[in-house]
């Protein structure tokens, strides 16, 4: 996800690596910060913060229990991942907090339809048009209506009437490994494309050795949102797009580099951010979740609920929100995947509110109209 | 693939998602035939063969007068009043310090190379958005036929016209028509170096020889045209014949190339026109295959180039050609003798030919005979993504990117048209870099399960519609799709 490829694409060379993250950016007038890092790919919530604490969960997830053994406690139920060492901090000094369980109103498990849902805010994949941030860009006070979108397209959370323009790295958005790895898969029947395309991929893994940079891409694409976000002229609203969370195999190895570069993106943010950092709240959330039980090549499947992160310093952290529905035999959503007891159009409505000051049914109607589910009354935000 | 598949894909350019999947796919491909549009408006738009002919002929001017300067290359310039490209490249490749940077010379190319720009992006937008893509194909086809190459200088503004004038408005006529056209096109007369040919024994030819001189025939556009715009080549024509063939081409030539002196002598028409020049012609009676030439002037090149056309060895030729491009590398014999015999008896009527093709079987197998070339593949990734319209810089950006600059193949035999020379390891992960770019343009707000089954109708395998479905983002799965093997070949 947050990799080094697109450091080196906004210093403008060209080399082989992993993902490319990509950020949107919207302006309006307020000192509230909100930015949305969206997890493409599913992300498994059950692996960032582990119920340590409910009785069934070593006996089902395995061996995916020991990388928790170095977590930090978040309390009786949950430990954090150890890759999330920046996070864990923010959740020491109360500016994160956890949602889990969560989920849109998204029921299937296809990742366009899911990511289609959690970016328009429908309840169905291509009900509605426009996105959900770009909805709120219209809402806020004062809003000059400005959006800017930091990749080579405006993703669909931001797309919609609200002006977006984008300002995108000369160099774009090279293939991720992910890319390659599926390429390889379509082409394995093929005589020709198989034999060329693993010439080419040798051809690719001499020209550039960018392995082991771990987290540090993820630093510089949190240095750079910092960047376009400080300021009295900063953007108030933006997004910041990551790959590379379908864990089908090697999920351990996997995941655990996700988690460092997403926590070097939130760490460089808050350093780049400054004194701004108080008046900013990042949310983290993926379309859906994964399956409770790992598969047969030591990963998961598509799910369904997952976790969500409200960072910053404008968050009332400190806390995970759950209403926890068990790994029991019983408890799991058609018998494999985390059962969704909490509405993310509901969490995500709830901290836009307390962020802004806006008025609820107002958020609720404008930014997720098809929603059915209870309002969230916690305090989310300080 | 279906037949709806063979005809969006094979014969036309690519499926766009919002175009209905033909269902009756022969009469969709022969209603093109009246269709098509041989001037679409961002074709009308480009610089004016005047325009792109007024720019060359002063850097020319520029060019002869910084030869001026230089005694050694003065000699051979007054010698016929002419620009000399040969002198011109030689220049050029002297040592960096000899060259005056003349900011007036540089705004001049500058100037060219931006026609160059606009009408590759022309033919792209054309490409992108017409609603004959089998006809826009076949344009493509016949400007590769008749290849020249923006790699030398005086083609760089002039090659989108030769495509634009000479190929598009003869697309759906005859062949000799558009041959003609072709060869008395001031691009193709640069390219092969036709307008500076002199006859030993004509006017000028003459006068150049009393002064020690040493200008005179040059063969290159008669042997070109012979091997590969007609017969073919080791088609039983022999050195004589091109020798005899470039006397007869003598005098043709382009208005309004030269400033000064020689304009005179190279007509006052209007700037770019086709000039017939008599005091550049090597006067007398030509023999070329057997066969006297007596007719004078213009009429004789004329006269050899309609026997050319009419000669069976062009008809296999063209037969064999076209064969190729829509039924594989090594296209069925019967296919090229069928083509071949339309050729001669419809007198080389071309839509007689596209109606064979269309009509044959082979044209038709079911599994995909032909690996897209760079442009076949950038222009159906395109259109499949809905994008109708590209920054021209852009287009040029591309199209080098992935291989295949338009208008810039290294030879007059144009770009290959064998998948050996496209199917490659570096040139499939530019197909992906490019896929992925173009993926990343389109969004996240697009299906690319919904587009692979409006553009590849019928054709994904259950591995491929599985890939793409799977894909972790709309955006990869679209970029799937686009370097999937369905969409690689057609």
């Amino acid at each position: 996800m947050l990799t080094r490829r697109y450091f080196l694409a906004l210093g403008g060379a060209s080399a082989a690596s992993l993902t490319f993250p990509r950020m949107a950016f919207a302006r309006a007038r307020t000192d509230r910060r909100f930015v949305f890092i969206i997890q493409r790919g599913a992300a498994d919530g059950l692996h960032i913060a582990a119920p340590t604490g409910d009785p069934a969960y070593a006996g089902i997830r395995g061996d995916f229990a020991q990388d928790f053994a170095a977590g930090t406690r978040l309390d009786s139920l949950f430990t954090l991942h150890p890759a999330l060492a920046e996070t864990a901090k923010l959740f020491e000094q109360r500016q994160a907090l956890f949602a889990h369980a969560v989920a849109s109103p998204y029921r299937d498990r296809s990742h366009f339809d899911g990511q289609n849902v959690l970016e328009t805010g429908g309840s169905a994949a291509y009900q509605l048009r426009d996105g959900w941030m770009n909805r709120l860009v219209g809402l806020l006070p004062q809003s000059e209506g400005k959006a800017l979108a930091l990749s080579s397209t405006v993703p669909m959370a931001l797309r919609g009437s609200n002006e977006v323009s984008s300002y995108a790295p000369t160099q774009l958005a090279n293939p991720s490994d992910d890319l390659l790895t599926r390429v390889s898969g379509l082409y394995q029947a093929d005589q020709q494309l198989h034999g060329m395309w693993d010439a080419a991929l040798q051809t690719r893994q001499m020209a550039g050795d960018v392995a082991g940079q771990a987290g540090q891409n993820g630093a510089a694409v949190g240095a750079l949102a910092a960047k376009m976000l400080s300021g009295v002229n900063g953007a108030r609203i933006a997004m910041i797009e990551t790959n590379g969370w379908d864990t089908h195999s090697g999920q351990r190895g996997r995941l655990a580099a996700q988690l460092k570069g997403l926590d070097q993106a939130v760490a460089a943010m808050k350093t780049g951010l400054g004194p701004d950092w108080d008046n900013t709240l990042v949310l983290v959330a993926t379309e859906f979740g994964r399956t409770v039980r790992p598969n047969g090549t030591q990963g998961t499947d598509h799910g369904e609920a997952s976790l969500a992160m409200l960072l910053g310093g404008a968050v009332a952290g400190g806390k995970v929100i759950a209403d926890w529905p068990g790994l029991g035999p019983n408890a799991l959503y058609e018998g494999r995947d985390l059962k969704p007891t909490t509405g993310l159009d509901s969490l995500v409505a709830a901290a836009v509110v307390q962020h802004f000051g806006l008025e609820p049914s107002l958020v609720m109607k404008t930014l997720f109209p098809e929603s059915s589910g209870p309002a969230l009354t916690q305090t989310l935000i300080v | 693939m279906p037949a709806s598949a063979i005809a969006l894909n094979r014969f036309g350019l690519g499926a766009r998602p919002a175009d209905p999947i033909p269902s009756d796919p022969k009469a969709w491909l022969l209603s093109q035939l009246s269709s098509f549009q041989p001037r679409p408006p961002v074709i009308a738009a480009v610089p004016s063969r005047a325009d792109v002919i007024g720019q060359l002929a002063d850097l020319r001017e520029q060019q002869r007068m910084d030869r001026a300067e230089r005694p050694k290359l003065q000699q051979a310039s007054l010698v016929t009043g002419m620009p000399q490209p040969a002198a011109e490249m030689a220049t050029s490749r002297e040592p960096k310090q000899a060259v005056v940077v003349d900011p007036e010379k540089k705004a001049l190319q500058k100037a060219i190379r931006a026609d160059y720009v606009t009408m590759t992006g022309a033919r792209l937008s054309s490409a992108l958005t017409t609603d004959a893509p089998f006809v826009e194909r076949l344009v493509h086809f016949w400007a590769n036929h008749f290849a020249v190459s923006v790699d030398k200088q005086p083609v760089v503004g002039l090659a989108g016209l030769l495509e634009f004038e000479a190929i598009r408005p003869h697309v759906l006529g005859r062949f000799s028509d558009m041959l003609l056209a072709v060869e008395q096109h001031p691009a193709m007369l640069l390219y092969l170096d036709q307008a500076q040919s002199i006859g030993p024994n004509s006017l000028v030819g003459q006068r150049a020889a009393s002064r020690g001189g040493k200008r005179g025939l040059n063969e290159n556009l008669g042997r070109e045209i012979m091997e590969l715009h007609t017969l073919g080549v080791r088609t039983g024509y022999t050195q004589a014949d091109v020798t005899e063939f470039a006397r007869a081409l003598t005098g043709w030539t382009v208005s309004g190339l030269a400033r000064g002196p020689a304009a005179r002598l190279l007509g006052d028409g209007e700037p770019g026109e086709f000039h017939f020049a008599e005091a550049l012609h090597e006067p007398g009676t030509r023999i070329i295959m057997g066969k006297r030439y007596p007719q004078d002037g213009e009429a004789q090149g004329r006269a050899i180039l309609m026997d050319l056309a009419a000669n069976p060895a062009t008809a296999k030729h063209i037969a064999f050609q076209l064969a190729r491009h829509f039924a594989g590398d090594t296209p069925p014999q019967p296919l090229v003798d069928r083509l071949s015999q339309t050729y001669l008896s419809s007198g080389g009527d071309l839509p007689s030919l596209y109606r064979t093709l269309i009509n044959s079987p082979e044209a038709w197998a079911a599994q995909p005979v032909k690996f897209k070339t760079p442009w076949e593949w950038s222009v159906s990734a395109l259109r499949a993504v809905n994008v109708d319209q590209l920054d021209p810089q852009k287009a040029v950006g591309l199209l080098n990117q992935m291989g295949q600059p338009v208008w810039k193949p290294e030879s007059p035999a144009g770009y290959d048209d064998i998948a050996a020379s496209w199917a490659a390891p570096e040139a499939l992960m530019q197909r992906v870099e490019a896929a992925k770019r173009i993926s990343d343009r389109a969004g996240s707000s697009i299906d690319p399960r919904a587009i692979a089954e409006k553009i590849l109708p019928g054709s994904l395998s259950d591995s491929t519609r599985t890939t793409i479905a799977r894909a972790e983002s709309p955006a990869e799965g679209l970029a799937l799709l686009l370097v999937s093997p369905e969409f690689l070949r057609r």
